[in-house]
């Protein structure tokens, strides 16, 4: 192939690998907002503890040197992340939120941004500063297709983040627990009168949006390094592609992480640094929101008086 | 009797600020000090932010980007401009008659309010297409434009570079000035070589009369208006509450002050640079308003000290205790989503001290009503 046309491809797909972390972690950040219209600021740094409860399980069922299959490790620290995550967001939603249903909204907003700062330092002074890598988990290949380098770890990234997406969409539109959630998102003040376990229901929204960070979570940390401060920044990425493709809508934030994905890779492509991707990111996000207030798939609010 | 309660609020300002301008001579600590100007910064902020997210129930989390505006804006002045024209700073202070506090103010005032001024343009050109909805909208929007504003002072270098060379034939004389205020500005190195203008003199100055503008603008007609659209926006718009109006101007006039505080800071610290101006800043005013309490000027004052003191206090506890500097992030947001479990309105939470509410505001005990 010739030399543009490898290039094209190869940032295509390094863009769908990055678009896919933020595809995962932007899931978490609309389903919460459908739910109880409040902004998860934590949700950025629920990701990073993600990693590093990959990172400990993953080093730790390594040194067992059980010989286990990759698979079997790989599935486990999955699981262990994804649960040990989801337990702790419930736990957060319990403490701080919860308490602040019938407060002003936006006291929960500022708890949230509290509970994120938290979680970063407390890693930082447990854990310490220093970079990590998630331990591979299956052989790492580099494949030469005619010039364009495709890496198992993109193919097992963009692969499981569409799986992800594709069991999210059908638990919310084909069960109970996914009915229960529409029907809040629609209505907060009937719903419970219906029987409709309110609590609960926001518990698993808590735990499924947190879950589905910890997939990005792992992913992530086997490609990337871990620090405890890279939840802010991939945090406000993912925000961002959650408002892009229209806040509350789970294909939305699909489709907004995608974008988002292009956007960061490709800004060093064409401007002189990476430096302007906040830059591009953000002017983007603006112009959006000039021309289409509720993003790419959002439906606008009509506000009853 | 009477006189001395209707002048109790002036009494104990012009007191404060005789203190602001001894304590310095009687040998005050100086660290001390620079907390104190820190907490006035920092009521400024507060208290700007509060306009918007508590009197008007807005949700602006980008405070920071017109902080940064106002501090940039500032320092450019009396970094590059003022010296120009009018000799170093230094050089005044010899001057007899005017002490070296109010030398500093000759430079001081104009670059504040410059900084302001430049601040609430931007404020201004931000409001009008973000008022156009309601909601999380305003939210987004000013977290975009802080970022916006953070990345372009990082790359101001390559940007300065490219304008320049883009006017260079029109004028070579105002290629060479762009080309100058890029390297000012420094990219992420950040912007320094200002000299120590702010002192606690100052601060507390503008600290009073920020919060006496706040106060003034809250309680006039006008000001009616952006407390009846938190309520209420349709309701005010029946009432004939020019609800657009009241929105972007009290935009205009919150970015104003957040750019007079920049411009303090910038002349405490004599060195910026963009990453002062992080979203990370924009959170931590954020936090000192809803300690305080949304919606109250008192609570502005309380949050802003209390948060500002607080931190300082964790760095000289946590040490002792034997644990490292970082707990101190780990203790603070973990007070902070404590009291807001227990208080979700903060300290004050929508009630104002009696010293700042206008006397036909007073609740009178016997408020018989009048026969018609």
């Amino acid at each position: 192939m010739p030399q543009p046309v490898t290039t094209l491809v190869q940032q295509t797909l390094n863009a769908l690998q990055v678009g896919s972390v933020y595809a995962l972690i932007a899931l978490g950040y609309t389903m919460v907002y459908g739910i109880l219209t409040m902004i998860n600021f934590a949700h950025g740094d629920i990701f990073m503890v993600s990693t590093y409860l990959g990172f400990f399980a993953a080093a730790w069922l390594l040194g067992l040197a059980l010989n286990m299959p990759p698979l079997v490790i790989f599935l486990s620290t999955l699981l262990f992340a994804m649960v040990g995550t989801a337990t702790l967001a419930v736990i957060i939603e319990r403490v701080a939120y919860k308490p602040l249903r019938q407060a002003p909204r936006l006291s929960a907003v500022i708890t949230a941004l509290g509970v994120g700062i938290f979680l970063e330092n407390f890693t930082l002074a447990v854990i310490g500063p220093e970079p990590r890598t998630i331990p591979p988990l299956f052989p790492l290949v580099n494949l030469n297709l005619s010039g364009v380098f495709v890496s198992t770890i993109q193919i097992v990234i963009i692969g499981v983040s569409v799986i992800v997406m594709i069991i999210l969409d059908t638990i919310v539109r084909r069960t109970m627990t996914g009915m229960a959630m529409r029907a809040i998102s629609f209505d907060k003040t009937i719903v419970p009168l219906m029987g409709v376990p309110v609590d609960r229901i926001i518990s698993a929204t808590f735990a499924l949006g947190s879950a589905i960070a910890a997939v990005g979570g792992i992913l992530y940390g086997m490609a990337y390094q871990l620090d405890p401060y890279m939840g802010i920044r991939i945090g406000w990425w993912a925000f961002i592609s959650a408002v892009v493709g229209g806040i509350g809508n789970i294909r939305g934030a699909f489709v907004g992480g995608f974008i988002l994905g292009f956007v960061e890779i490709f800004t060093p492509v064409f401007l002189p640094s990476s430096t302007y991707r906040d830059f591009v990111a953000f002017s983007l996000l603006l112009l959006l929101l000039v021309f289409r207030p509720t993003g790419i798939l959002g439906r606008p609010i009509v506000q009853k008086v | 009797m009477t006189l001395l309660k209707a002048w109790q609020m002036p009494i104990i300002l012009g007191m404060v600020l005789l203190l602001a301008l001894f304590l310095p001579q009687m040998q005050l600590n100086l660290y001390v000090q620079m907390v104190l100007m820190y907490v006035g910064i920092n009521i400024i902020l507060t208290a700007s932010l509060n306009l918007v997210n508590g009197y008007l129930g807005e949700f602006s989390v980008g405070h920071a980007a017109f902080m940064a505006i106002g501090a940039y804006a500032s320092s450019i002045l009396t970094v590059l401009i003022l010296p120009r024209r009018w000799g170093p700073a230094e050089a005044l202070r010899v001057v007899p008659l005017i002490g070296p506090e109010l030398a500093n103010g000759v430079y001081l005032v104009p670059a504040v309010l410059v900084g302001g001024a430049i601040a609430a343009v931007a404020g201004l050109v931000l409001a009008f297409p973000s008022f156009k909805t309601r909601g999380d909208y305003l939210a987004i929007v000013t977290l975009a434009f802080n970022m916006i504003v953070k990345s372009l002072l990082e790359n101001s270098g390559d940007i300065g570079g490219l304008v320049a060379r883009l006017i260079a034939p029109l004028s070579a004389s105002l290629s060479a000035d762009v080309l100058r205020l890029s390297d000012a500005v420094g990219g992420p190195r950040g912007l320094l070589g200002m000299s120590k203008l702010t002192s606690l003199f100052w601060v507390c100055l503008w600290v009073i009369v920020s919060l006496f503008a706040m106060r003034n603008f809250i309680f006039s007609n006008f000001g009616r208006g952006v407390v009846s659209i938190r309520e209420d926006e349709t309701a005010a718009g029946l009432v004939s509450v020019n609800t657009c109006q009241v929105k972007v101007l009290t935009f205009v006039i919150s970015s104003f002050f957040a750019g007079v505080a920049g411009g303090l800071f910038a002349h405490v610290l004599q060195f910026i640079n963009p990453r002062s101006f992080t979203i990370l800043k924009s959170t931590d005013i954020l936090v000192m308003v809803y300690l305080g309490g949304i919606g109250s000027l008192m609570g502005s004052i309380l949050g802003a000290a209390v948060f500002t003191i607080l931190l300082e206090v964790l760095r000289e506890v946590i040490p002792l205790v034997g644990l490292s500097e970082v707990w101190r992030w780990v203790v603070g947001p973990l007070l902070l989503v404590t009291l807001m479990i227990f208080r979700p309105r903060g300290i004050m939470g929508l009630r104002e001290f009696k010293g700042f509410l206008p006397k036909e505001e007073e609740v009178k005990p016997q408020a018989a009503p009048a026969p018609p």
